[in-house]
């Protein structure tokens, strides 16, 4: 009986053995597309092993397309241009393409495989981003859910940014999270400091990256990101300004600030902050202390959710209603705006509605 | 079983037809069936990898699994050849026709998991074919599935414009539509019987 028992086993280990070495056989030469070229911009070639997305081919020659979902083809963020050797558009690209996308050869760098040479066209902006090792500095408590995280770069490398980009941590498997995963967060420090960076993370219940950074992350960790991306950064001009954030949004406009005091302007800012309640408020000396040293400078902060205990004497409800004290002249204003969806949509509405500010001098940073 | 494959073939098609008389593969019937051009895509990938693996499986129950009198294990082992072999297909597919590979190749994932293709494998076995027959069984089966998906997917189309009260939106129109069907293909059972 044992005897059976164990020949069926070895019968049944046999044929799922030799499927298995069937299918590892194929997979070494079927899928193996040799040495192909990835073409950039008309100008730079790289050698890549065939038969893995473009993504991750072209993150092994450490150029970095922003991707907040890791692969997946759920974001949208690694969009390219391919202009030749990418194969038709997938039916996993679609529902993440526009019309104009479409007939303008946008693809979606992690679904697209490299299997023969192939000519791309990306932002020169993004031969800039690199993939830091870091290791946590310094951790400190903002509020009851924010925290602020230094980054110390390691190897002596430095990062070059312009204040309000963002860079991507990639968080480490935790307790029973086996996957990496990769999320986006704003700088918080001013781009003179080249060899840290602080970034300002507010605590998300089940978020996975948010967790790992509130519950598990210490001083002395080692955390790899990549960076710099994005467009959303201060302009060099002379017009007023008006930023406008709420929760973690402070981020960016802190770097945006801070980089200002550095460089020292006479521009006319504003800066409304909305919060829930008393609690939720941050760094408050810090914007005081800004008022005194800009020429004119004003720190609003407006809460939603003030209750009566807490004795609030400062404004409450929505920030719009007092944007009318800070803009004179609309058509010499910049907003900046750092925030959740809703609140960017209905701010920038108001600031075009209400205000008559230009919507191509409104610029934005939403957390998706 | 003394049925000639001819025969076989048409019965798997119009009288026995594996998804509107045995309601197996309605997973993918339901969730592929938006698009007639889709759909077909998925019906002949379904012919293609029941043809194959009808056969392929027939050798292996009659050449290793009844000698080493593991017959019991059918089940897993069917599985894991129809696994491996949609796996091996896919690479093949990926390499050498692209075109093909992304009308089709895409779909193949779907059809690992389609009961289609394990009922099928396990009906031949039951039912005592021989190696033609079951190969005809198996294409048979095949187009009999893809006449199923590519009717629904037509009346679907058309539904698109017809008012369908909010709870029978999606599968619970898609299920009594195949209902009606399968009462229509009951009709043809007459004329000739396998199961």
């Amino acid at each position: 009986m044992l005897l059976r028992i164990i020949q069926d086993i070895a019968l049944m280990s046999g044929i799922g053995i030799l499927l298995a070495l069937i299918m590892v056989i194929a997979q070494r030469w079927l899928s193996n597309y040799g040495e192909v070229a990835i073409n950039i911009n008309g100008k730079r070639d790289l050698t890549v092993t065939g038969g893995s997305s473009l993504l991750s081919s072209l993150g092994e020659k450490q150029i970095f397309l922003p991707s907040a979902c890791g692969g997946r083809g759920t974001c949208g963020a690694c969009k390219c241009k391919v202009l030749e050797g990418g194969g038709p558009i997938l039916p996993t690209e679609r529902p993440l393409l526009t019309k104009s996308e479409m007939a303008d050869n946008v693809r979606l760098a992690c679904q697209v495989k490299v299997k023969n040479d192939i000519q791309i066209q990306i932002p020169e902006d993004i031969f800039n981003i690199r993939r830091f090792h870091s290791q946590i500095e310094e951790i400190v408590d903002y509020t009851y859910d924010i925290k602020g995280i230094t980054f110390k770069l390691l190897d002596g490398e430095t990062i070059d940014f312009k204040a309000g980009q963002y860079v991507q941590i990639e968080t480490q498997p935790y307790a029973k999270i086996k996957e990496k995963v990769m999320r986006a967060y704003s700088i918080s420090s001013k781009p003179e400091i080249k060899d840290r960076i602080q970034l300002i993370i507010r605590y998300v219940p089940e978020g996975i990256c948010t967790t790992w950074v509130h519950k598990y992350l210490k001083v002395g960790d080692k955390v790899y990101f990549t960076g710099p991306y994005g467009d959303f950064y201060l302009r060099d001009t002379n017009a007023d300004i008006l930023f406008v954030a709420g929760g973690s949004g402070k981020a960016p406009i802190k770097s945006m600030l801070e980089h200002l005091k550095e460089v020292g302007t006479t521009r006319k800012m504003t800066y409304f902050f909305g919060a829930r309640s008393t609690k939720d408020l941050y760094l408050t000396e810090e914007m005081r202390a800004l008022e005194e040293h800009f020429a004119d400078f004003k720190y609003v902060p407006v809460l939603s959710n003030a209750n009566a205990e807490e004795n609030w004497q400062g404004k409450t409800g929505y920030v719009m209603p007092y944007f009318k004290e800070a803009i004179h002249d609309p058509q010499n204003t910049e907003a900046y705006l750092c925030g959740s969806p809703g609140m960017i949509a209905g701010v920038k509405k108001s600031l075009i509605n209400d205000y008559g500010v230009a919507e191509e001098k409104i610029y934005y940073d939403s957390f998706g | 079983m003394d049925i000639s494959a001819f025969v076989l073939f048409w019965a798997a098609i119009f009288t026995s037809n594996i998804l509107l008389t045995n309601f197996l593969g309605m997973c993918s019937y339901l969730s592929v069936s938006r698009e007639i051009e889709s759909a077909f895509g998925l019906g002949i990938a379904v012919i293609f990898v029941l043809t194959v693996t009808s056969a392929l499986n027939w050798v292996v129950y009659h050449y290793l699994l009844v000698p080493f009198g593991i017959v019991y294990l059918q089940y897993i082992v069917f599985i894991i050849v129809i696994a491996a072999f949609v796996q091996f297909l896919e690479l093949v597919i990926e390499r050498y026709t692209p075109a093909l590979y992304y009308s089709l190749g895409i779909f193949l994932p779907l059809i690992t998991v389609n009961c289609a293709i394990l009922g099928v494998s396990l009906f031949m076995i039951i039912r005592n074919y021989n190696f033609i027959q079951s190969v005809a069984y198996g294409v048979g089966s095949g187009i009999g599935w893809l006449l199923a998906i590519l009717m629904l997917a037509g009346l679907r189309r058309k539904l698109k414009e017809k008012l369908v009260p909010i709870g029978l939106q999606g599968a619970g129109i898609s299920l009594i539509i195949t209902g009606i069907m399968a009462l229509a293909f009951v009709g043809f059972s007459g004329i000739v019987q396998i199961q």
